[in-house]
């Protein structure tokens, strides 16, 4: 009686997670998403593989971050870009150059350039809003990426200021991380695509350690921007995200 | 007899004075008309080619493709050992190599913030080498409204609209924020060394002027440039000659399947220009065919009022026996002659409001603000020898076909009855 009553609970416990999961709506996937990608504070060191027309350039750069609103990024190699270093703040970017040793806001059509050659803009790094606030997701069916099962979330812009109407996201159904996501204009114009891949577990969440992005724009194969090494909810002094800091 | 009809015009002045008002008036049209086609689509194509286009160009097949986004990673390399080689083969041209480009120009304040910012057009040409002939080429001597040329690299100049708006003086340091040719960012400060005006909107809005060897710096494009500009020596576009030379260059390069392999282009295959030239070409004659049918209508009118004031004329000189064909010759030649004055006066107003519009010219800045084509902003008029005879053609064939029209009623009339009618 008790063996039938435990496979009784164990089959009501699965039916339930089952329903549970089956269940789960857009917006939790987004939470699940945000609470496992983002943390209060993040230090990294990465690597930008630019693949130009002529060559292909590295560059090695690390990052601090603080929320979604806070930035500061030094550029370490090579040798041309040693020494930049780019400070967010909310809405604002700066970049400092030592070989000029000035310190340059950039506003207006600047933020619609290429972040050093690569398939990434200004305004894409400078979005800090969180996704639900600017988008209204929906998941419109699941689909798989590699081996992995994935809901597929489509999220049109509430706000008019946003540099993408429609994203179309793959979101691993077990890890909670986006594996890939498509960018559209308001035309319905597809403009760019990011892979997210080699996932890995960190400091207990799982995270892609190589990111593609490409502009459809462009021929070419696009930037990868490869995590070296990422720390979690680090301390980072406050002196760090403030101006002063890009001409120490 | 040509004295006696001539006579007969200048003593009978009602019978020459308005058609040779009408003569002049319409050949002073033409002559205008052409003087001011001529200036406008030369300004045009000269501003194109000094600009722009080169009387032919050379690009990298892939920049070629994507042209107008100034795409400088498609750049040609090598560029200096191009260039001799096309001074080698032809030797009747002048070969210049330019880099364009665009960024950000940031002015700083006294504690190197930001203090103005704008989006700059780069223009690279050979400022500071010897004997370069880009600044004539440009007029850049010519355009300075303040400061000097620069005399030392780190020097640009700016527009003088631009500095207005950036609110900067001569002396004042820039700092240039792009990107290089590979796609790293490319800051550079330089010294103002003075401002410009070209009268060319697109240029005026926005423009900085530095030496090439400075651009190949900033933009990692050592030994490189964006374009070859070819100029024939006279500084005059020789159509056939460019073709020519297009067909010869490209054929070396049309199966390497290098998408950086040079490309030349003619000032005809760029910017529309083949059709701006085609149309001029045609502009004159449309013209003058327009007006020869026009002033023929007003003349035909003129002669057949001129006819019916000497109808008692023509009557007694049919009845003293001068033949009818006489009669029509004599009045044709007598057109002939009204068309010839009228068309000397006409060319003669006609080459005075040329010159007018040569040497004062009409300021059309205000149209041009939102264009970014290559256009002057003051439209000048040019004299050019065909000026000279072009007025004769509808001045002398409107005159004669009027008067032929108008004196085929001299054949209607019938001399059995001519005694009758002189009585009335």
């Amino acid at each position: 009686m008790k063996t039938l009553l435990k496979i009784s609970l164990i089959g009501l416990l699965i039916l339930i997670s089952f329903f549970a999961q089956a269940q789960i709506t857009a917006d939790q996937v987004l939470d699940k998403v945000k609470d496992n990608m983002n943390a209060n504070s993040t230090i990294t060191e990465s690597k930008m593989v630019i693949r130009g027309k002529r060559n292909t350039r590295e560059i090695v750069s690390k990052g601090y971050a603080e929320g979604n609103e806070k930035s500061f990024t030094e550029y370490l190699s090579p040798e041309r870009e040693k020494g930049t270093k780019m400070l967010k703040l909310e809405d604002k970017l700066w970049i400092y150059n030592p070989s000029t040793d000035r310190t340059i806001q950039l506003s207006g059509h600047m933020l619609r350039q290429s972040v050093m050659g690569s398939d990434l803009s200004y305004e894409d790094m400078m979005e800090d809003r969180e996704l639900k606030e600017i988008y209204e997701a929906t998941i419109v069916g699941e689909e798989k990426i590699g081996d992995r099962n994935c809901y597929v979330l489509e999220l049109n812009a509430i706000v008019e200021d946003v540099s993408y109407q429609i994203r179309k996201t793959w979101v691993d159904t077990e890890r909670f991380v986006p594996l890939k996501e498509d960018l559209f204009a308001k035309s319905g114009q597809l403009l760019k695509r990011v892979k997210l891949e080699d996932v890995k577990e960190i400091d207990g969440r799982w995270y892609p350690t190589k990111i593609n992005y490409k502009d459809m724009l462009m021929s070419g194969e696009g930037t990868d921007f490869i995590v070296l090494d990422i720390q979690f909810n680090p301390e980072i002094p406050d002196y760090i995200f403030n101006k002063a800091s890009l001409k120490r | 007899m040509i004295q006696f009809i001539l006579k007969g015009i200048v003593r009978d002045k009602n019978r020459s004075l308005l058609p040779i008002i009408i003569v002049a008036l319409g050949v002073t049209l033409t002559v205008f008309l052409s003087g001011y086609l001529a200036g406008v689509f030369q300004d045009v194509i000269q501003q194109n080619a000094r600009f722009e286009t080169g009387h032919v160009k050379i690009m990298s097949k892939a920049y070629a493709q994507n042209k107008d986004q100034l795409p400088i990673d498609l750049a040609l390399l090598e560029t200096d050992k191009l260039k001799d080689e096309l001074q080698a083969e032809y030797p009747d041209m002048q070969w210049v190599q330019r880099i364009k480009f665009g960024g950000l120009l940031d002015v700083p304040d006294d504690e190197g913030n930001s203090r103005s910012q704008g989006p700059a057009a780069v223009m690279a040409v050979s400022l500071l080498s010897e004997n370069t002939q880009e600044l004539d080429r440009l007029n850049i001597r010519n355009s300075i409204i303040k400061g000097n040329l620069p005399k030392e690299n780190g020097e640009v100049l700016i527009s003088n609209d631009f500095a207005d708006k950036l609110e900067i003086e001569i002396g004042d340091e820039i700092t240039y924020v792009g990107a290089t040719m590979y796609g790293s960012m490319a800051f550079q400060n330089y010294t103002i060394s003075g401002t410009v005006k070209f009268g060319n909107i697109g240029f005026d809005r926005g423009a900085v002027i530095m030496d090439i060897s400075d651009a190949q710096q900033i933009l990692n494009m050592e030994n490189g440039a964006t374009e070859i500009l070819g100029f024939f020596n006279n500084e005059q576009y020789q159509s056939e000659s460019a073709e020519d030379i297009v067909k010869k260059f490209n054929a070396q390069y049309e199966n390497t399947g290098d998408e950086f392999a040079p490309e030349m282009q003619s000032l005809e295959d760029q910017n529309g220009l083949g059709e701006i030239l085609a149309y001029s070409n045609y502009m004159s004659q449309i013209i003058v065919t327009v007006l020869i049918l026009a002033m023929s209508v007003v003349l035909w009118n003129t002669g057949l009022l001129g006819g019916l004031r000497r109808y008692k004329e023509y009557g007694i000189r049919l009845a003293l026996g001068e033949s009818k064909g006489s009669i029509y010759r004599k009045s044709i030649i007598e057109a002939i002659l009204i068309g010839a004055i009228g068309s000397i006066f006409g060319t003669l107003f006609g080459l005075l409001a040329t010159y007018y519009m040569q040497e004062v010219g009409l300021d059309i800045s205000d149209l041009l603000n939102q264009s970014s084509m290559i256009m002057p902003s003051t439209i000048r008029a040019k004299i050019i020898p065909s000026q000279l005879y072009i007025g004769f053609i509808p001045g002398l064939v409107a005159m004669v076909l009027g008067n032929m029209l108008s004196g085929m009623g001299i054949y209607k009339r019938e001399t059995a009855h001519l005694f009758k009618e002189l009585e009335v």
